[in-house]
């Protein structure tokens, strides 16, 4: 079990990481979120995998690590203020500079409905 | 303990003259001189009262683990500079008082001049290598201070920077050099480095020590080829290149070599080095001494000779040499210092420096003169003052040198031709200035200065003449003590006279003497046969130098970072790729001694669907919407493996999380072009998957080797102290606003800030919004389906309610504060997206920002009331209650504090949302189109 979970975050990485080296502000937000969920579960399972053993005392014998836990919680909060801060300074580059491309030097007009308005 | 006193009285004297300037200069000079003179008092008063054999030392501690104290220490070599640098010091002083102009704020040259003094004070009383290496980056700073004292000249500013540029660079190298001694001697303590020369010379890093060290020692001390800042030092007002330019700074580079001698000299490469600089210097600067027609050029570069002459007796080493050295450091500040001054006297006088347009002033100033000729006699090495005494030692050495085998007349060779050369100066500098007939009227009419200007003057050639004629009497103790620091510890048998005896010592003075004023005879023909060269100003080539680097770096700069986000992406994963890789090729193997769990049919599916989610989030990534969907089936997998693997309260946030974020990065979508162009090549595509594998590839390993290896939590102690600390059984929910509270303080702070700035990012931007979707149709027209109304509407109480509920029991079961907000901010969304944006803001009709806020500061408040408590920041407290038909309520501190991370989090949350929301109110095309 441990070898597939490693491989999942590990191809999770992977997509995440291609996603980043994109040249377009969408996809790389998209790559940011991905590897983030990459780099919790991988922080997650620090203290191990545990099954049945969620941390309430005195429910189990057996516990699982509180603490990468408690560490993953807001990570996961922090993230989604990241990738919504990423994505509106992708809005406000792509509405200032007019692209979307993450240089912010080329201009685009390949959208045919814009030209219209 | 009072030895710090020295330089602190020095210090406390910066601060003197911008309080003393209101009564006047006179009051602002005498009150600049107190400090000093007291702190050369006590000099004086410790030295004389303890045997001259121990060293005086105090110590406190600084900062231990770096090996940093604030040590001072008084020795022989301390005291002979201190007397230098003081009374030298106070002299200035006094010049300074009549050579400023009523222009120039003598309160701030003051203050710099005693910033100065400070810095020398300390380096050469500093006990420790590092403070020493902090007081000589400080001389470097305050002597750009002080030449670019007139700052509005161009060349003043330019010589301080070069000045700056050299020593810093110099500085650097010192303190490269000494950190190697540190880590060779395991100290910085200069008494136990001292005593450690056999274990530094044994050393394989000597070289690099010694090549480090001196660096820093002959750019401070301007030797050959580091002497070009020197002359465009002149820049400065006089008195400071009298001060900085004769007995003081310079010396300092020689004052490192003789304090680090009896630790690093003594060997072949130290003998080599030293020497053979110290002989190019002696006659490189002698010769362009002769040849300058700046009165202050000919005194700079005349230094850098002498300097020269002390640098290469320091390199023959031994103990008569050093006795000659410490002498002629004494000489050569006594007759320099004097001879600064004079310059500055008939340049203040005639206003003009330059020898051409002078002459003839010995009608004019008499004493002047006189004094002037007397130090120039001395410069020169003539009997029977000072300067000859020391100049005779050297010679002596020389001719005694053993140094490069069969090459050894090349040292006495050298010696005697900067001796000529130097004779050549001289007499070229007294004849030129005060007897020949003036070529032209000078610009105003000489006479001579007032008095107390030139009273300094008067002292200091009064003590080369009885130096001279009289050299046992002032000096020998001092001297004595000195050679015996720089000896450590064995005392040579030395005697100072004027006279030897026939000895070829004589021979070769007389013969340089006779040689000297020959050249000078010939001094015109030497002026046209230089002209035959190209003048090489060394500003020029410097800027040049400077410009160069500047160009490379700039070229550097541009190629790593030209501007492409894409390109820093790459070299940053690149970079990690290879980091990680280094770290795991260092493991012994992958798998650790752990077996591995069985594999079950539901974590396989999961597993495959994460796979396939995540790649195909990355394939389809130019059709933007696929690709979200599939993000988004990650992110619910995600969840869906945190309840697997035991974390209720992960699952139950990344869910609600995941709502929240796909609702947000749809929204976005709306105002961003639906597919990405085709835009990378093959090879670009070749390159980033090939990058994203190997990171992939390092992740997963080492994922799995930690999996699969033993780890040792501190978690043990949360679980046990969970309940009787922290009053809660959900022990994730316990660190979170408990145990490591400060940290979710500061996570919920950036989260609030992150709504700030999104809220100001989205102020005023106007965005194409599209009136069709990719295919080109138009939008549904019924914007507010009455279904999803009525669904919105009613779960909107019950949502509220869980999320209450779940607030309540999160210390105690799964839930608190971040997931109630989540559930909170969802109902609202949801109400928003169903009835629209105005519709809601007409019924929520308050701000969010505030709310976050509160949250954060309702957080922050609950911790500091523990402070009220008189406990440290954030304690919790808690207490058990029952309340009927809920049942058994605690309640703790750490219940308002997640009180306030539930407001933050829906403030933040819903200012996000709700102002990207408010962007597609303003001209939603629906609106226009029927």
């Amino acid at each position: 079990m441990e070898a597939l979970y490693a491989i999942t975050t590990g191809i999770l990485t992977a997509s995440g990481v291609y996603l980043t080296l994109r040249g377009r502000t969408f996809p790389v937000v998209v790559g940011l979120t991905l590897l983030s969920y990459a780099v919790n579960l991988f922080l997650f399972s620090m203290g191990g995998l545990t099954t049945h053993g969620a941390a309430l005392v005195g429910t189990n014998e057996n516990y699982a690590d509180p603490l990468p836990q408690a560490l993953v919680l807001t990570a996961i909060v922090i993230g989604f203020a990241m990738t919504a801060f990423a994505i509106i300074l992708a809005m406000r580059s792509r509405g200032d500079l007019g692209s979307d491309s993450v240089d912010g030097s080329r201009t685009d007009r390949e959208d045919p409905r814009e030209n219209k308005a | 303990m009072t030895l710090p006193w020295i330089p602190l009285l020095t210090f406390l004297g910066v601060f003197v003259p911008a309080l003393a300037i209101r009564g006047g200069r006179t009051v602002c000079a005498l009150a600049t001189a107190v400090a000093p003179a007291i702190a050369l008092g006590l000099v004086l008063f410790f030295y004389l009262g303890h045997d001259g054999e121990e060293v005086m030392r105090t110590s406190l501690q600084w900062l231990p683990t770096l090996g940093l104290e604030l040590a001072f220490r008084l020795d022989g070599l301390s005291l002979l500079f201190l007397l230098l640098i003081l009374g030298i010091g106070l002299l200035i002083i006094l010049y300074t008082r009549y050579y400023l102009s009523e222009q120039d704020s003598m309160s701030r040259f003051y203050a710099f001049l005693m910033l100065f003094m400070t810095s020398m004070v300390g380096i050469v009383m500093s006990d420790n290598l590092l403070l020493l290496w902090g007081f000589w980056e400080l001389t470097s700073i305050s002597s750009f201070l002080l030449i670019s004292f007139w700052s509005h000249e161009t060349t003043a500013r330019k010589g301080a920077r070069m000045a700056m540029t050299v020593t810093g660079a110099g500085g650097l190298a010192l303190l490269a050099g000494i950190m190697l001694i540190g880590k060779v001697t395991g100290t910085y303590d200069i008494s136990t480095v001292l005593e450690s020369h056999d274990l530094i010379t044994a050393s394989p890093l000597y070289p690099a020590i010694v090549v480090l060290v001196l660096l820093g020692a002959f750019t401070k001390s301007a030797q050959f080829p580091f002497h070009f800042w020197l002359p465009h030092a002149m820049a400065a007002p006089t008195p400071v290149s009298a001060y900085l330019h004769s007995a003081t700074m310079v010396k300092a580079g020689i004052f490192l070599m003789l304090r680090l001698h009896p630790a690093l000299s003594g060997t072949e490469l130290w003998t080599v080095i030293v020497t053979l600089t110290g002989l190019v210097t002696l006659v490189y600067g002698a010769w362009f001494a002769f040849l300058k027609t700046d009165l202050k050029g000919i005194l700079a570069f005349s230094t850098i000779s002498h300097l020269g002459l002390i640098t290469s007796l320091l390199g023959l080493g031994n103990s008569q040499a050093l006795i000659a050295a410490l002498f002629h450091i004494i000489n050569h500040a006594l007759f320099k210092a004097s001879l600064f001054m004079a310059a500055g006297i008939v340049d203040h006088e005639t206003g003009t420096r330059d020898v051409r347009k002078l002459g003839g002033l010995y009608r004019l100033m008499p004493i002047t003169t006189a004094l002037t000729c007397i130090a120039t006699i001395s410069m020169a090495g003539v009997p029977p003052l000072n300067g000859f005494i020391s100049k005779e030692m050297f010679f002596t050495e020389a001719l005694a040198s053993q140094q490069f085998g069969g090459l050894a007349w090349i040292v006495p060779l050298l010696a005697g031709l900067g001796g000529l050369l130097s004779v050549a100066y001289s007499l070229r500098l007294a004849y030129a200035t005060f007897f020949r007939r003036p070529r032209q009227e000078s610009p105003k009419t000489p006479h001579e200065p007032p008095w107390p200007m030139r009273f300094p003057i008067e002292l200091l050639v009064v003590l080369c003449i009885i130096v001279g004629l009289v050299p046992t009497l002032p000096q020998s103790p001092i001297l004595e003590d000195a050679v015996r620091v720089t000896m450590s510890g064995e005392m040579p048998e030395f005697h100072l006279a004027l006279w030897h005896g026939i000895n070829p010592a004589l021979l070769l003075s007389m013969a340089v003497i006779a040689g000297g004023i020959v050249l000078h005879l010939l001094h015109r023909h030497m002026m046209r046969f230089n002209r035959q060269f190209r003048p090489q100003d060394a500003r020029y080539i410097f800027e040049a130098f400077v410009q160069r680097l500047v160009g490379l770096c700039q070229r550097l700069t541009d190629r790593l970072e030209n501007g492409s986000l894409q390109r820093y992406m790459f070299l940053l994963m690149a970079v990690s790729v290879l980091a990680m890789a280094l770290g795991l090729a260092d493991l012994d193997k992958l798998t650790g001694n752990l077996g591995q769990q069985t594999l079950d049919p539901i974590v396989a599916l999961g597993a495959a669907l994460l796979i396939m989610g995540g790649v195909l989030t990355a394939v389809l990534h130019r059709y933007r919407l696929i690709s979200l969907l599939m993000l988004s089936v990650v992110g619910l997998v995600v969840s869906l493996t945190f309840a697997r693997f035991s974390a209720p309260d992960l699952a139950l946030t990344q869910l609600s999380v995941e709502v929240v974020t796909m609702i947000l990065l749809m929204l976005a979508l709306f105002f961003l072009p639906q597919k990405t162009p085709k835009e990378s090549g093959g090879a670009r595509i070749v390159r980033d998957v090939l990058i994203a594998t190997g990171f992939g590839g390092a992740v997963a390993s080492l994922n799995f080797a930690v999996l699969t290896r033993d780890l040792d939590s501190i978690s043990e102690f949360f679980i046990r102290q969970s309940v009787p600390g922290g009053g809660g059984h959900n022990v994730v929910n316990v660190i979170l606003v408990d145990f490591r509270g400060f940290d979710t303080l500061g996570e919920i702070t950036v989260l609030a800030i992150a709504g700030l700035a999104i809220f100001k990012l989205l102020n005023r931007l106007r965005l194409f919004m599209p009136a069709t979707d990719m295919e080109g149709r138009l939008w549904s027209d019924d914007r507010h389906p009455t279904l999803l109304m009525v669904v919105s509407q009613t779960l909107l109480p019950l949502a509220l309610l869980v999320s209450f509920f779940i607030f309540l029991r999160g210390h105690n079961q799964p839930g608190g504060g971040f997931i109630a907000g989540l559930i909170t901010a969802v109902a609202l969304i949801l109400l928003y997206m169903s009835r629209g944006v105005e519709w809601a803001q007409q019924r929520l009709d308050f701000q969010f920002q505030p709310i976050a806020i509160a949250g954060v500061a309702l957080s922050t408040f609950t911790g500091l009331c523990s402070w009220l408590f008189g406990y440290p920041f954030l304690t919790s407290t808690f207490d058990h209650f029952h309340l009927p038909l809920i049942g058994d309520i605690e309640l703790a501190s750490a219940l308002i504090f997640d009180g306030g991370i539930y407001l933050a989090v829906v403030g933040a949350t819903l200012m996000i949302l709700a102002n990207l929301g408010k962007l597609t109110t303003a001209h939603r095309p629906n609106k226009d189109i029927p």
